[in-house]
């Protein structure tokens, strides 16, 4: 179900990041002003945008779920979540280490771009803890789908309000005033292509993994004779069930 | 600030490319560990089915036969 085309997604991403990266060190210059470090943005961008763009799609599956009550989104919502988290991780590790060479500074706690992304990152860092406190899978399917809902919603808010704060330090990349030079943006446009195959990948690997387990579980269930998908397990979990 | 000269960006850089590749190789090792249980689980379940399967053949020979009036 979730495995169709996984291999060819797969091949295609493995070809993305290779030649993103190519590009990155072999095809585009040196920045004027930064030198060899502004490289990590070709890597710190498209890690935080896709992961932006992976908490509002986990928010629009929150809104399927709800309509629908297909527990599928409610996996897909999940995954999305999960995995964007781990971008965000990335993200914040590789800003933090730019940073570091271009202010001296691991962290300013001044800088409203940094500070917003750490809060939206701390919000998604409560979403499994939220699960996990609900046994119920059913309120747990539907309270997760909520919040997701609610903090996807203010990803996109959250991201204006930095964008019309008046920054001192951030550097901002795509702006109608700044003219990126044609061998950049190509490279900066390719990587951020390439990110985007990368969390499709891993959320259909993700889907695929999570969605066996659950068939495997339901299958023990039915063996056991017990046929009821919503029958809370003996062991919690954040994971959706089926 | 100045740009850094290349031998000293070139370590950050180097940094968070490894921290990059490092958090995926974990989540593929991760990956892996489920796939293992997963493997595990149908192992069991395979088990088990042969197990019920051998039970009702067992069954069926140990049931008298009918007996012709």
């Amino acid at each position: 179900m979730f495995g169709r085309g996984l291999k060819t997604l797969s091949c295609v991403t493995v070809v993305l990041i290779v030649g993103a990266f190519a590009l990155v060190f072999f095809y585009a210059p040196n920045d004027a002003d930064q030198g060899f470090i502004q490289k990590i943005f070709y890597l710190h961008v498209p890690l935080a945008i896709v992961a932006l763009c992976g908490f509002v799609a986990g928010g629009i599956y929150g809104i399927l779920y709800l309509r629908s009550g297909d527990r599928m989104h409610d996996l897909r919502s999940y995954v999305a979540i999960h995995l964007s988290l781990i971008l965000a991780v990335a993200t914040l590790i590789s800003g933090s280490i730019w940073a570091r060479a271009s202010w001296g500074h691991w962290w300013v706690w001044d800088e409203p771009t940094l500070v917003s992304f750490l809060i939206v990152f701390l919000l998604y860092a409560c979403y499994q803890p939220l699960r996990f406190s609900i046994e119920d899978p059913q309120t747990q399917a539907r309270y997760a789908a909520v919040f997701s809902i609610v903090a996807g919603a203010f990803v996109p808010l959250n991201f204006m309000a930095v964008r019309m704060a008046q920054s001192v330090a951030h550097p901002r990349v795509l702006t109608s005033t700044t003219a990126m030079p044609g061998s950049m943006f190509l490279t900066f446009m390719l990587s951020i292509v390439a990110m985007a195959c990368l969390y499709v990948t891993l959320w259909k690997y993700e889907l695929a993994s999570k969605h066996a387990s659950m068939q495997l579980r339901q299958l023990r269930r039915k063996l056991a004779g017990e046929d009821d998908g919503w029958t809370p397990r003996a062991r919690r979990s954040a994971a959706p069930q089926l | 600030m100045p740009a850094l000269p290349l031998g000293e960006s070139g370590k950050y850089v180097a940094a968070a490319y490894c921290v990059f590749l490092a958090l995926i190789l974990i989540y593929v090792a991760i990956m892996a560990t489920k796939l293992a249980r997963i493997e595990r689980d149908l192992g069991e379940l395979n088990e088990l089915a042969e197990r019920r399967a051998a039970a009702a053949s067992d069954e069926e020979e140990d049931e008298p036969e009918p007996v012709a009036r």
